[in-house]
């Protein structure tokens, strides 16, 4: 296993106990840790460059427009996008597929339609569809989950048909760590003319992404989970396909000509990002790329596969214990259990008092948990500055939760 | 490594065995007793609780089922060792100390009548898990005010 202990220096919130304990954060999955070079970013932002960006003439809005479009031209290179224009900022995930199941949806699903997803989707790429559906008369269809955690792919051709109006999908689920064939399913669904949006949430900056490559016609990540600051995220849409849609907010950076009757529009990415967006959070995003491009994306994933690996087999120690989703050797850095002896709020509870962060619940996949069967797991989930040392320290913690708790 | 007195008064013996082996598991059919359902969607614990009233409004019978939280689980099962043949006013009191004393609002007049329920107030230091503590317990409550309209009736 790669050596990227030393990169702990670089977080400064890593050194600290709690409860008395060193701190041992296994919530990656939920919001990773922040570098000194993005804190420091943030900082030599509102210190020396704080101005609003593209309307003002003087010197250090013209220094914020720099870093912020810097900033787009960063991230649409770091995802693979064929130019800056197709990477719209949001505050996140959550945002991007909501300004598609609302801007996209509105003009193109008709009473209907199919809106088809996975059963492994974080109900944030549920609820909006289900919103859309209940909007224009669509209906929802789900690709179920195989209990190894992959996708029941057997019947895909009689859920994708030509009904299918937008096809999506989790790229990593946050709850079983499965890598889902995305490159696939978006070749099939665009034979068929089906609109395609991925959800890279767990994906951009834990491995290599490559939009074109996949071949999506949205992809949406948060920045706060490779390194950057809450409140930031991207959405990626193919340059054809954000040409179509009708704008989202109204308001100022999203016009060309404003009347009292009537207004006209620009192009992406501004039509979409009307308002004073949030220029230190881009800049933070900016920041974490370059810093993450330090290490390189290629070790950061394998580094998080064979942290994985090494904590799945030690898991098998514990009796009663049920490890979720696939036992294939490229995954998400992330592995999800139940064990038998204690609900997962209670074993979280318990690694808490020994400074260890796990979380513990549904992780916003009630579907996926029924579909166990069970009421929640508990989630250990790795970034690069993790170790296997610290997997040892969560097994020693949890040998003795589960001598606590029988 | 030594575990945290917290974490001790959190899951003293008697929670934890109430939650291994909890009491009064079940229900009875709904036409002979009253059914309250509750839950904490966040955290996705549930308690059905089925009651049988006596005439004079007191607890007659009460079983419960339910998932979730050893917190939540222990606390029902010990709700329904207590409860039973209790006064409804008692246990409309009892309620209101139970949620002082896992809130931590300074002293509760008339502990002592919580008897092993005293045991939950290691909870004040989880804040998280009052609502955990208190799931079948404000079920109990609204059973007794539905009840009481039915009663009245």
């Amino acid at each position: 296993m790669i050596d990227l202990s030393h990169l702990r220096a670089d977080f400064p919130i890593l050194h600290q106990q709690v409860n008395g304990q060193p701190l041992v954060y296994f919530d990656n999955a939920a919001s990773s840790q922040k570098p000194r070079a993005v804190i420091n970013s943030l900082v030599h932002y509102y210190e020396k460059d704080n101005a609003n960006v593209h309307r003002g003439l003087h010197a250090l809005s013209n220094r914020a427009t720099d870093a912020f479009e810097l900033a787009r031209d960063k991230v649409a290179r770091f995802i693979g996008a064929s130019s800056p224009d197709e990477l719209i900022f949001t505050r996140g995930t959550t945002e991007s597929i909501n300004l598609v199941a609302n801007i996209w949806a509105s003009e193109f699903l008709k009473p209907g339609d199919i809106i088809l997803y996975t059963g492994m989707e974080h109900h944030s790429n549920l609820v909006p569809w289900q919103l859309a559906a209940q909007k224009s008369g669509a209906s929802v269809k789900h690709i179920p989950v195989l209990e190894d955690g992959t996708l029941d792919l057997e019947n895909i051709d009689a859920l994708l048909t030509d009904q299918v109006k937008l096809f999506t999908c989790v790229h990593v689920s946050n709850s079983l760590g499965t890598i889902n064939p995305v490159k696939e399913l978006c070749d099939k669904s665009r034979a068929l003319g089906i609109t395609t949006l991925i959800d890279g949430a767990q994906v951009v900056g834990h491995m290599p992404v490559n939009v074109q490559d996949i071949g999506c016609d949205f992809y949406v990540f948060s920045g706060h989970k490779m390194c950057a600051p809450t409140g930031i995220g991207g959405l990626y849409g193919r340059a054809e396909v954000l040409a179509k849609m009708p704008p989202w907010h109204g308001g100022g950076e999203m016009i060309n000509l404003v009347t009292l009757e009537t207004s006209t529009y620009k192009a992406a990415p501004a039509r979409f990002e009307a308002g004073t967006p949030d220029i230190a959070g881009v800049i933070g995003l900016g920041a974490a790329i370059d810093y993450l491009e330090t290490i390189g994306i290629d070790r950061i994933h394998e580094h998080g596969a064979a942290l994985t690996r090494y904590a799945m087999q030690r898991l098998t120690e514990l009796p009663g214990i049920r490890i979720l989703g696939p036992a294939m050797a490229d995954r998400g850095s992330l592995t999800a259990f139940h064990l038998a002896c204690a609900h997962p709020h209670d074993l979280v509870e318990f690694a808490n008092t020994h400074g260890l962060a796990l979380r513990g619940g549904h992780h916003c996949t009630q579907p996926l948990m029924k579909r166990f069967q069970i009421p929640g797991s508990s989630r250990a989930s790795f970034y690069f500055y993790n170790t296997t040392t610290e997997i040892d320290r969560m097994m020693e913690i949890l040998h003795r939760a589960v001598t606590f708790f029988s | 490594m030594p575990l945290s007195e917290d974490l001790r008064e959190l899951y003293q013996k008697v929670i934890l065995d109430h939650s291994r082996s909890p009491r009064n598991q079940g229900q009875f059919s709904t036409d002979s007793c009253v059914h309250i359902h509750s839950d904490n969607p966040s955290c996705g614990d549930e308690i059905d609780l089925y009651i049988r009233f006596n005439e004079d409004g007191s607890i007659s019978d009460i079983k419960f089922e339910g998932q979730g939280c050893a917190i939540s689980q222990a606390s029902a099962s010990m709700m329904t060792e207590k409860v039973k043949g209790i006064p409804r006013q008692e246990v409309l009191q009892m309620i209101q100390d139970l949620q002082h004393t896992v809130l931590g609002n300074g002293e509760v007049p008339n502990s002592e009548t919580l008897g092993e329920l005293q045991l939950l107030k290691g909870i004040q230091k989880f804040p998280q898990r009052i609502k955990c503590a208190l799931l079948g317990w404000r079920g109990l409550e609204r059973a007794l005010s539905s009840a009481k309209l039915t009663l009245q009736a």
